[in-house]
């Protein structure tokens, strides 16, 4: 069922910029129009090329904020998620438990 | 004149005409405006519905560029637990089931919940659902919530150390069933608080309360203040679904910020969603099995309308089992399935489903 949404009218998660929106969803309150906008300035792209997994496999690569597949070397995890945090100028919890545990 | 090939609400296939499916669109929007007090679709709106369920494909999609987030609740149970949870009992752990959401189903967020997917019987297993949590973050990239339900039920007897209100109000006592409604509420209350606090501490993304409201007005109280709370004391991001389109009076009395919380419509709910704090809410509009699909469609479509205009928060509609025009069936047909969530963002302009 859950498959069904995510085809018909899901964003397509890391294989494009699904993650992203919908983080500045849950914590920032943001609807989607201004969600979207605000992650298509952040990334340097239009607001439809979000769901477009051709331009977003690409510039995720780049950025190396996560892909979908399991590709030697690139950034998984919160190694990821804190490249995310950056570029998207927000504070990502998990992100931020790790940070503390590191030695000053 | 042609028929066109559709669902009833339980989904079992029906054919009706195009008149007939015009007109199952314009009694339900009717219906939900009447109920809610809220308007109906307009001309234009329901030419685009009655196109949605008219289009010959076994699915259909939105349009380039209209793509919504996705959150969902108990979605790891959907792999590795029983029928209880609609579940297909995969031989993976629950970690391995999220991660299968994020890089094989493309999954926008997900969430972990117990397998037991209440909060009281979730708190005495917080230290392996935190750790769950832990494990899962340091794998995955997308935003990972911890997931369960109120289900204030549980704190009656036999389950519970609080006295059944149903049984009391059998015996006409109103007052004693109201005072036990309360203290399960402050209860249920403090189990959440202590759970959601756990999973803070280990930085989880977000909360979900699933199935809101589900034993009620008192139900729906205790969940409002644990996110105030939480709002207060913690990062923690809040998404709220709720139960059913209306709020149960089961006290009949309780009130949050002065608004009574009984006979509350989605819209309604909203607003009290949004003044505690949270910061997705999920609204539900429940099917009609013996109506059509597109019957339920409209309605659910109607009510959600009201809820996005009205929002100044994502709206993430609820478009599972039974709910949010959805047929009530385990393993809903993908082609009602498709329309209702097409029609959501669509029509309904929700933030994400």
């Amino acid at each position: 069922m859950s498959v069904m949404h995510s085809i018909a009218s899901g964003m397509g998660g890391i294989r494009t910029a699904g993650d992203l929106v919908a983080r500045m969803q849950l914590n920032h309150r943001m609807r989607l129009p201004e969600a979207k906008k605000y992650v298509a300035d952040k990334l340097g792209v239009s607001v439809f090329d979000l769901s477009d997994s051709t331009v977003m496999r690409n510039l995720r690569e780049e950025l190396n904020i996560g892909v979908i597949e399991a590709i030697p070397g690139l950034a998984k995890g919160y190694t990821a998620k804190a490249r995310i945090a950056d570029l998207l100028d927000i504070k990502i919890n998990g992100v931020e438990r790790q940070k503390a545990k590191l030695p000053a | 004149m042609s028929k066109i090939w559709t669902r009833m609400g339980d989904g079992n296939a029906v054919e009706l005409t195009p008149d007939e499916l015009r007109a199952d669109i314009i009694a339900a929007t009717e219906d939900a405006a009447d109920k809610g007090h809220i308007p109906p679709l307009e001309e234009n709106e329901i030419d685009h519905l009655y196109d949605i369920f008219a289009a010959p494909y076994r699915i259909i999609g939105v349009e380039p560029g209209h793509e919504v987030p996705l959150t969902k609740d108990e979605t790891a149970c959907t792999l590795v637990s029983s029928q209880l949870s609609s579940g297909s009992h995969l031989s993976i752990s629950r970690e391995d089931a999220v991660e299968v959401f994020e890089r094989v189903f493309a999954f926008d967020t997900m969430e972990l919940g117990w397998i037991d997917y209440s909060f009281k019987p979730a708190k005495p297993m917080v230290s392996l659902d935190q750790v769950s949590i832990e494990r899962i973050m340091a794998t995955t990239v997308f935003p990972v919530l911890y997931g369960a339900m109120p289900n204030m039920g549980l704190y009656y007897t036999p389950d519970g150390p609080f006295t059944n209100p149903a049984d009391l109000l059998g015996m006409m006592k109103v007052d004693e069933a109201r005072e036990e409604e309360m203290k399960a509420a402050e209860l249920c209350m403090e189990d959440m608080i202590f759970v959601c606090e756990r999973m803070n501490e280990i930085g989880a993304d977000g909360i979900d309360f699933d199935t809101t409201a589900s034993a009620g007005d008192a139900d729906f109280w205790s969940v409002l203040k644990t996110v105030e709370h939480l709002k207060a004391h913690t990062d923690l991001g809040i998404e709220m679904g709720m139960s059913g389109e209306f709020i149960l009076g089961m006290h009949g009395e309780v009130e949050y910020n002065g608004k009574k919380l009984a006979g509350m419509f989605p819209h309604q709910q909203l607003k009290c969603a949004e003044e505690a704090g949270v910061d997705i809410f999920g609204p539900v509009v429940n099917t009609k099995t013996n109506k059509s699909a597109a019957w339920n469609v409209a309605r659910a479509v109607t009510f959600v309308k009201e809820v996005c205009k009205q929002a100044t928060i994502p709206i993430h509609a609820n478009v599972g089992m039974g709910v949010g025009g959805t047929p009530m069936f385990e393993t809903p047909p993908i082609d009602a399935l498709s329309r209702a969530s097409v029609a959501m963002v669509e029509i309904a302009k929700v933030d994400g489903l």
